[in-house]
């Protein structure tokens, strides 16, 4: 089956610039916020958004991070090939803030509840909102709820979810593989 | 890069190849952000116990495999055979197999006798991780050394290394010798003739009697310790130096050597220092040491290690 696109470049562009409406609307001036990705590709677009905001509000001061959650995987030995571990770089701590934590997205929710453990090490926050570019509905193993979406998709287990990013080379977009894809 | 080691066991450099190396240093890295965050801990061995034998003295070895584990949260017990049924005459086989009945995932092991982890390894069905075996090898040390100068002036491919002092009674000449050659570095031993191993050449070091040569040559300098108990105990066996004076005349690593040498190398030492005998407390304490530093990456590495071949262990 042709894999199907689900954002394609404009409507990618479209996207993040609601998303970035949606955080100012509730975080004003984001002096008390932090925005926070998961590595690596929470990361990617943490920073696509982070810059979006500065080009809509160069005023606000927001501060962001990166961060790996290998060590807090819920599956170590479970898996038949370890994951690489990544780059944590948090230089502020959360204590009190708010944490818009950024993946792009969310599956099982399993990331996103390890993400709540490595969050620990840096301070309690005030509160964490998750942003999620693709959420595939049906599929949560733990009861996780994105405040910010940019796209639902109904999938299936075995179909995968690519987000192709500019820095791989590609265009911004979203494609939906089957397995029979590959 | 891999994402496993190609060991199940940490016996020795000697079995690692470089791309293991490299990815324990590729983890240590992390580890090491997360020992230098407010909560210095993450739960990845939270299903794991280690016995942690050390059948040899040691304070920062022992100290760092413990903190190392904890940080991983894995649950630990701590053995050591003054005080236990060792003094009765139990055997290594029985011991380790009596511990590992009480469902021990990964033993520590810190043994006087050469080859004990080998050895057990072939005779129990655990995971050794070797802390010192004897004068063989200590691959942790040899790991953190690496790690450190790799710090400080980055890859070690083409970089000279001299290891200085008491090559002959020293694990951890070995396994430094071995970690540095896999990633590229060229390596010089130096020292008194009779500290020096006899065919240390075979393993293609060079070797070097002079200190200010080996320091004039060296991109870092590792200052091993005279290790006084393992030097002749009677007066029947001929000493390898007449007096810890005449050692310290000749190879003590000081001020003037460095200015002899028109060279200021990085000082590595793996501890514990003879402030005064193979290195000055200035030189020690100085801006080109990384003492403290070697100390910090040792839990970091041994996370790592402790880390990567806990991935191997299926329920």
């Amino acid at each position: 089956m042709k894999p199907k696109v689900l954002l394609d470049k404009k409507l990618f562009e479209l996207v993040i610039n609601r998303l970035c409406y949606e955080l100012i609307e509730n975080h004003d001036d984001f002096r008390n916020t932090v925005i926070i990705g998961i590595q690596p590709r929470g990361v990617v677009l943490a920073e696509l958004i982070y810059r979006r905001l500065k080009k809509i509000a160069p005023k606000i001061a927001l501060q962001y991070g990166a961060l790996d959650i290998t060590f807090f995987r819920d599956d170590f030995r479970r898996r038949e090939d370890p994951v690489l571990a990544n780059t944590t770089k948090i230089d502020f701590l959360i204590e009190g803030k708010r944490v818009i934590l950024v993946d792009d997205v969310l599956f099982t929710g399993r990331t996103i509840r390890s993400a709540f453990d490595a969050l620990l090490a840096f301070g309690r926050p005030d509160a964490i909102e998750l942003l999620v570019l693709i959420e595939r509905r049906f599929s949560l193993q733990v009861p996780v709820n994105p405040k910010y979406v940019g796209k639902s998709v109904d999938s299936i287990a075995s179909q995968r979810v690519l987000v192709k990013w500019k820095i791989d080379g590609e265009p911004d977009k979203v494609i939906l593989h089957t397995s029979t894809d590959e | 890069m891999n994402n496993s080691l190609s060991v199940k066991h940490l016996l020795g450099i000697k079995q690692l190849t470089p791309e293991d190396i490299q990815l324990i240093f590729h983890h240590a890295e992390k580890f090491k952000k997360v020992i230098n965050q407010p909560i210095k801990k993450v739960p990845s061995l939270r299903d794991i116990t280690i016995a942690n034998l050390f059948s040899e003295n040691s304070t920062r070895t022992k100290l760092s495999f413990e903190l190392a584990e904890k940080r991983l949260s894995a649950d630990i017990v701590n053995f050591s055979s003054s005080g236990s049924s060792v003094k009765k005459g139990e055997t290594l086989i029985d011991t380790v197999n009596n511990i590992l009945s009480m469902k021990i995932d990964m033993v520590v092991m810190r043994h006087s006798s050469p080859g004990a982890p080998h050895f057990l390894k072939e005779n129990t069905n655990t995971v050794i991780v070797n802390a010192g075996d004897g004068t063989h090898e200590h691959p942790t040390q040899g790991l953190l050394d690496s790690f450190s100068i790799r710090e400080k002036i980055g890859d070690l491919k083409g970089k000279k290394v001299a290891i200085v002092g008491d090559i002959k009674h020293s694990r951890v000449a070995l396994s430094n010798i071995f970690c540095l050659q896999k990633q590229g570095a060229e390596v010089m031993v130096c020292g008194p003739a009779t500290l020096i191993p006899r065919h240390i050449k075979e393993l293609g070091v060079q070797v070097e009697y002079d200190l200010v040569k080996a320091v004039e040559w060296a991109d870092a300098v590792n200052m091993l310790r005279i290790q006084i108990e393992r030097q002749a105990s009677s007066d029947k066996e001929v000493p390898n130096f007449p007096s810890l004076r005449e050692y310290s005349n000749l190879y003590q690593l000081n001020k003037e050597v460095l200015i002899k040498a028109k060279n200021k190398p990085l000082i590595l030492h793996p501890g514990p220092i003879n402030r005064g005998v193979e290195i000055t407390t200035e030189l020690a304490d100085g801006e080109q040491s990384v003492v403290l530093q070697q100390v910090e990456n040792g839990v970091a590495i041994r996370m790592a290690v402790i880390y990567l071949l806990a991935s191997h262990i299926k329920r």
